[in-house]
């Protein structure tokens, strides 16, 4: 179906989740690339090496949940737009996304927005905590949401109140 | 009659790499571009790049473009942009006709050619389809991003091609709405993430639909899709309308280089890369010697595949005009591994089958 | 139909450039060419077919699939997608094939 809708199914979207202990560490990237394409700035903008495409730079990229800090270099880096951030530390009710977004107006932090799946359906609220668009984003923002934790696997994306 | 060591024929990203190759070597460089700005159509693509750091993957086009003629700008002295220049005429003594601001009509006789020409987008056979407000999903892209001008309020995308999908983004960042992304193929064509980043914006991609009719007086007005079978045979019944003031055909695009095939290089219709291409050697070399191409004109690919072709021709050409670089084995292995790289995936598989089918 | 913000691009537009389509006064910008300053207005029709008389509009946008030829200062057959507009201009529909004077 992911090929024909370009939806990714849930079990697809879990496999690139690492568990959930891990995501309660602290923040973590979210590498959703599916297929093999010519393509590795996500391995180069890693400061600590986390994200591995290796020789070919056809293959899938792997992040290392251990290595990786969330930091969230990659995130406005991956042509794809294919990262996020997730970080399951500060509350036991809701995890925090950090997801990228490319478009105006962008909301402000404290305002509630419409939490979309991976269809562009709308699923629940969510908070925004902070928008980050300094020039090192070559105008990629990347909008940090707070989430209920019970869209773990289905929250990609928000629009805000019409 | 201008003489020049090098001549190459297309500022895009092919062309413009080519030439900095080239001037990087020692060689004199003449550029010819038709349209009135250098660049081709990286000026219109605003979101990042595939491909490697040797690519310049991760940065947007239209900024490509700076970083490319910047480089033009430290060869000065060896590369002249000529604008408003198209290469009209390619005859057997290497004699290029141009015809430069549409009323000066002169001759170029060049050493070496590279043909860098591009391609342009195929058209859609569909009743209407002629009406205005029908438009190529890459005029859509330059008539917004380089002009900033709204094609139309409703926006129907024929083709999920990464062109396709591409254009559909860029359409909503514009402000503008895209009612569906539709492919008669059974699978989605673009690069997945492309795809992903419109499905998540709650834009149906409709795969094995395609358009039925479009309906309109003066302009567009709405269009009729309907599904298809396995064989691309409309499903009676299947059919949709949606009221749209604009439709983007993006269903491919067919390689130019008929001033190849004037000049009598070798040319081989290869459907794997989407049309007459000319028959040519791994370093891009045609059958006829001193006369090369890269890009699209010979294939249609990547950009990220046009530059490293653009600068494996450049280095090859210059060469063979007596400018080889110290290490020239070295970077002609360099730009071969890129390009093997990038094609070297299932999504190449493609582009190597033809690559075979058209290599000297 | 001009768009005003952008996420990723800022439009620097030039100088007010006046010209005339079928002799209506109409407004366009230094450094575009003249079926964007067209489209801007509104004008989707910009020429009719030779013999079916059919509305022709802006389709390459790279001066290759002559869809857009106009008349421009009398000269038919101005591709309209790639040439600039320029002050004074006087741009008219084109019927048909044009006629080269």
């Amino acid at each position: 179906m992911f090929e024909k809708t370009g939806i990714a199914s849930r079990e697809m979207v879990m496999e690139k989740f690492p568990p959930v202990e891990r995501i309660n560490k602290g923040p973590v990237a979210v590498v959703e690339c599916y297929q093999k394409i010519p393509c590795n700035p996500c391995q180069t903008a890693c400061p600590v090496g986390a994200i591995k495409i290796g020789e070919d730079i056809n293959n899938i990229p792997v992040r290392d949940e251990n290595l990786c800090g969330g930091c969230g270099v990659c995130v406005a880096r991956c042509p794809g737009l294919a990262i996020m951030i997730v970080d399951g530390s500060k509350s036991a009710e809701t995890v925090e996304f950090r997801i990228p977004y490319e478009f105006l107006p962008l909301p402000e932090a404290g305002e509630t927005v419409i939490g979309l799946d991976r269809a562009g359906q709308p699923i629940c609220k969510a908070l925004v905590r902070r928008v980050m668009n300094p020039p090192s984003f070559d105008r990629t923002p990347v909008v940090t949401l707070e989430v209920d934790r019970k869209y773990l696997y289905d929250f990609r994306n928000f629009r805000r109140e019409a | 009659m201008k003489e020049v060591e090098l001549l190459v024929i297309g500022s895009g990203p092919a062309g413009l790499c080519a030439a900095i190759s080239a001037a990087s070597s020692g060689a004199n460089v003449l550029i010819l571009e038709r349209s009135f700005r250098p660049g081709g159509q990286l000026i219109k693509q605003t979101h990042m790049f595939f491909g490697s750091e040797s690519q310049y993957a991760s940065h947007r086009g239209v900024d490509i473009a700076g970083i490319l003629l910047k480089k033009i700008e430290e060869y000065g002295d060896r590369i002249e942009i000529m604008l408003n220049a198209t290469a009209v005429g390619f005859y057997e003594d290497n004699v290029v006709t141009v015809l430069k601001d549409e009323t000066k009509y002169f001759k170029v006789k060049a050493r070496s050619v590279i043909c860098a020409t591009g391609a342009y987008e195929k058209f859609l056979a569909f009743p209407n389809n002629d009406l205005p407000g029908i438009y190529g999903a890459g005029a859509v892209q330059t008539l917004m991003n380089v002009y900033g001008v709204r094609p139309g309020d409703r926006v129907l995308m024929v083709g999920a091609g990464n062109i396709g999908v591409i254009v559909s983004y860029q359409l909503m960042q514009a402000g503008i709405e895209v009612v569906a992304v539709l492919d008669a193929a059974p699978r989605i064509g673009a690069y997945l993430v492309h795809a992903s980043k419109l499905a998540r914006m709650g834009v149906p991609i409709l795969t094995s639909h395609t358009v039925k009719e479009a309906i309109g007086t003066d302009c567009l007005e709405a269009a009729i899709v309907c599904e298809v079978d396995d064989r691309f045979r409309p499903i009676p019944g299947t059919e949709k309308r949606y009221d749209v003031d604009v439709m983007c055909i993006s269903v491919g695009l067919s390689p130019l280089n008929e001033l190849l095939a004037m000049r009598g290089v070798a040319m081989k219709y290869v459907p794997q890369l989407s049309g007459t291409v000319p028959m040519r050697t791994e370093s891009c070399e045609t059958n006829i010697p001193g006369i090369f191409v890269a890009g699209d004109a010979s294939g249609i690919e990547e950009a990220s595949s046009a530059m490293a072709e653009g600068y494996l021709a450049g280095l090859c050409a210059a060469a063979k005009l007596g400018y080889e670089p110290a290490d020239f084995a070295q970077r002609r292995q360099e730009y071969l591994d890129q390009l093997a790289n990038l094609r070297s995936g299932p999504v190449g598989d493609r582009i190597r089958a033809g690559m075979k089918i058209s290599q000297l | 139909m001009r768009i005003t913000q952008h996420p990723i691009l800022t439009f620097d537009r030039g100088k007010e450039i006046h010209f005339t389509f079928n002799g209506q006064p109409m407004k366009g910008y230094e450094g575009e060419t003249i079926a964007a300053a067209l489209h801007a207005a509104g004008v989707k029709e910009l020429a009719k077919s030779p013999e079916k008389h059919r509305p022709r509009g802006f389709y390459c946008a790279i001066g290759n699939c002559a869809s857009c030829q106009m008349v421009v200062d009398g000269e038919p057959n101005v591709r309209t997608c790639i040439t600039l507009l320029k002050e004074g201009m006087q741009v008219e529909t084109q019927e048909g094939k044009g006629r080269i004077k």
